[in-house]
């Protein structure tokens, strides 16, 4: 398996990664020891341009004053593709964070759905254009819906896995986090139930080595989410949150765990943040020029691109097909969204409870009808 | 009918809920083996065993979240907090998570539980085994708050809660677990949530009050009826939803009102039920709004002497009746 204890967020390497030869020294094609197919690892190539592409999109939209706030994963998505691969979608779980728009695609949300999102469109699957971008859930898809206070989902997937259990569904519920966020309370007590109950739990940790602007050293005591996991008797492995299969490689043994009853995993997957925290956000003030160029040396899209090209399994046809469909998917996506009407106020006091709720004293202005 | 004191009720209702739908667990701090530090579980760890009664760690946070992802997992979860004073560490679960998940997800999710708190005080409980918390909450929109004050209401309350569809805190006065009898049928039955209940009729006065305050309120009523003052005691029975039509009824009637309630005076409860008499009924008053309710300090002081000095008490209640039938 290829868990490193490499560092791409906080220590950049001057030297681009090396090309996988197109056969292991096993001998066996790429991804063949972990049961992908080459179809497999070209949907997973899809889905990370996919992801970036839907993302770029969303800046240029900010900067052209489309939508107002974005909230990236630049960076994040082959940790978030090979992560969320693992899981079997429509069954498992997953509690995701503001910058899983790879690990929702991957769960099977549409770019759509992702770009009604940032417009805040009546139709946004997520929250009916209730909340801010970023917080995307779904429950067609499993996707539990997030609110802003960060790390309070990782309780929901313990609570979904406490369920799962005791209903016997053989279900495995993932919670995904920053490193900034796993410092909250809600962690601990989180692990510490869903270890004492042997829960079918995955918690992982996209390290991008900043919160906001206070890097990992700063905020992690001894530097290492992973090593926590050894307070709560689990496991708890580091990998290069930049290589797509040593992410599902670690997620895949996470899974088998939880589903064999062997209780909870920590991931801590070293990922690159390349974009500043959000749109309203300047992270030039905090970080160097040197440092932000050393972190394009680890994009995980064009390593993954290399990757699978090397292996003759990126062939130059397959990567036109994928980037025409992509091109399409995110202009329908855009399209779609800048098309789509605002919720309006006479929808605005649904859904507070089950039932109507008029409220005991609705707002004297009505509900704009 | 059988003669059961409040906490056999609340136990009663529990136990039938997990009878009858086996969807529904109970975790929190000790109720499993030891049945809860007031033995409102005592029996369910034995009848149900570990998968339905949870002993948690002491994580007040946690148990709300795992409740919340739980009921999104499809069981009925009833979590206790062991004193409603340690609830405040789950606050940001109760209000940014388990309030808002509806809202937030236009109806995607849900989170259908209940979380049970022993409140309040005169039970040599200090600071922090005595508080009032309801009125953080009922500030919430989508968060219901139920605080019974008989054991009919609250086996037929905690049974509607636990089969409301969105969060529900259903706060127990812990004085009256064990002073409080009263009868309780056999047999199924159900109170609504969202309905108050005038338990005294009267003609001078509306006193409304909830929990223990709504007995103190009904020993106040007599007692001024021995001066001829005419007392309607309105017990809210659920704080949110209001039953606004029954408090706004009562006091078109009456003309008067009093508000009682234990938690302190400023921003407690009692000032939205007195804000909403004040727009709402206004034309009908014939004297001001006024409350009887605990003194803004920080908390319940132990000493006895201070204790009976904080507590809102029949007599206290009396006074106010009786200041407000003279204006």
């Amino acid at each position: 398996m290829a868990v490193t204890h490499t560092d791409p967020a906080t220590k950049p390497s001057k030297a681009q990664p090396k090309a996988t030869p197109k056969k292991s020294a096993a001998g066996s094609a790429l991804g063949a020891d972990l049961g992908l197919s080459s179809d497999d690892l070209l949907e997973m190539y899809r889905l990370v341009a996919l992801s970036r592409a839907v993302d770029e999109r969303m800046w240029v939209l900010n900067r052209a004053g489309r939508i107002p706030f974005v909230i990236s994963g630049q960076g994040h998505e082959g940790a978030q593709v090979g992560i969320t691969w693992a899981l079997e979608k429509g069954k498992d779980w997953i509690a995701p964070f503001y910058r899983s728009i790879a690990t929702c695609l991957t769960f099977g949300m549409s770019p759509r759905d992702i770009m009604t999102a940032q417009y805040a469109t009546a139709s946004d699957p997520s929250s009916g254009g209730r909340q801010m971008p970023g917080h995307y859930g779904s429950h067609e898809h499993n996707l539990v819906s997030v609110s802003s206070p960060v790390a309070t989902q990782l309780l929901h997937a313990v609570g979904l896995a406490l369920a799962a259990k005791i209903r016997k569904t053989g279900q495995v519920a993932l919670t995904v986090m920053g490193e900034g966020s796993s410092n909250q309370g809600d962690v601990h007590e989180g692990l510490n139930f869903a270890a004492i109950h042997k829960l079918p739990f995955i918690f992982v940790v996209e390290n991008n080595g900043y919160a906001i602007s206070v890097p990992l050293a700063r905020q992690v005591a001894g530097s290492s989410v992973a090593h926590r996991a050894a307070g709560y008797d689990i496991p708890g492995v580091t990998v290069d949150g930049t290589d797509v299969l040593a992410c599902y490689a670690a997620a895949r043994d996470a899974v088998g765990r939880a589903r064999a009853g062997d209780g909870p995993s920590l991931i801590e997957a070293k990922v690159t943040r390349l974009t500043a925290h959000s749109s309203d956000d300047q992270q030039t003030k905090y970080r160097s020029e040197e440092e932000l160029a050393a972190e394009k040396a680890n994009d995980p899209v064009p390593k993954f691109r290399a990757q699978l090209a090397d292996a003759g399994i990126l062939t130059d046809e397959a990567e036109e097909r994928i980037k025409a469909s992509i091109v399409a998917d995110v202009d329908d996506a855009t399209d779609y969204a800048e098309s789509q009407p605002d919720p309006q106020p006479s929808t605005a006091m649904k859904w507070v409870f089950a039932e109507d709720w008029p409220s005991e004293a609705p707002p004297p202005w009505g509900l704009g009808e | 009918m059988a003669l059961k004191t409040f906490i056999e009720a609340v136990r009663e209702g529990l136990r039938e809920e997990m009878v009858r739908d086996e969807s529904v667990i109970v975790l929190g701090e000790d109720v499993g083996k030891k049945g809860g530090v007031f033995l409102a579980t005592d029996g369910l760890w034995t009848e149900f065993g570990d998968d339905r009664v949870i002993d948690t760690p002491l994580s007040e946070s946690q148990i709300v979240g795992t409740s919340i992802g739980a009921a999104i997992g499809g069981l009925r979860p009833v979590a206790e907090i062991q004193f409603a004073d340690f609830i405040h560490p789950a606050f940001n679960q109760l209000v940014s998570e388990a309030a808002r998940l509806r809202y937030r997800s236009n109806n995607g999710y849900s989170a259908p539980m209940v979380v049970r708190a022993p409140y309040g005080g005169g039970v040599h409980g200090a600071l922090y085994h005595s508080q009032s918390v309801e009125a953080f909450y009922t500030h919430v929109p989508g968060l219901k708050v139920v605080v019974p004050s008989t054991p009919y209401d609250a086996k037929g309350l905690l049974r509607s809660s636990i089969r409301d569809d969105d969060p529900v805190l259903f706060f127990e006065h812990k004085k009256m677990y064990r002073s409080v009898r009263g009868d309780v049928p056999e047999g199924e039955y159900t109170v609504p949530l969202g309905k108050a209940q005038v338990t005294h009729p009267g003609t001078q006065v509306t006193v409304i009050a909830y929990g223990l305050m709504a007995h103190y309120a009904l020993e106040a009523a007599d007692r001024v009826a021995e001066e001829n003052i005419s007392v309607e005691v309105v017990d809210l029975r659920t704080l949110r939803p209001l039953d606004k039509e029954t408090v706004l009824d009562s006091v078109r009637k009456t003309g008067k009102c009093l508000i009682v309630y234990e938690d302190n005076r400023f921003g407690g409860y009692g000032a939205e039920v007195a804000a909403i008499i004040a727009e709402e009924a206004f034309d009908y008053l014939d004297g001001p709004v006024t409350r009887i309710a605990g003194p803004d300090v920080p908390g319940v002081p132990y000493n006895h002497v201070l204790e009976e000095w904080f507590m809102v008490n029949p007599e206290k209640i009396a006074d106010g009746i009786r200041k407000l039938a003279a204006y």
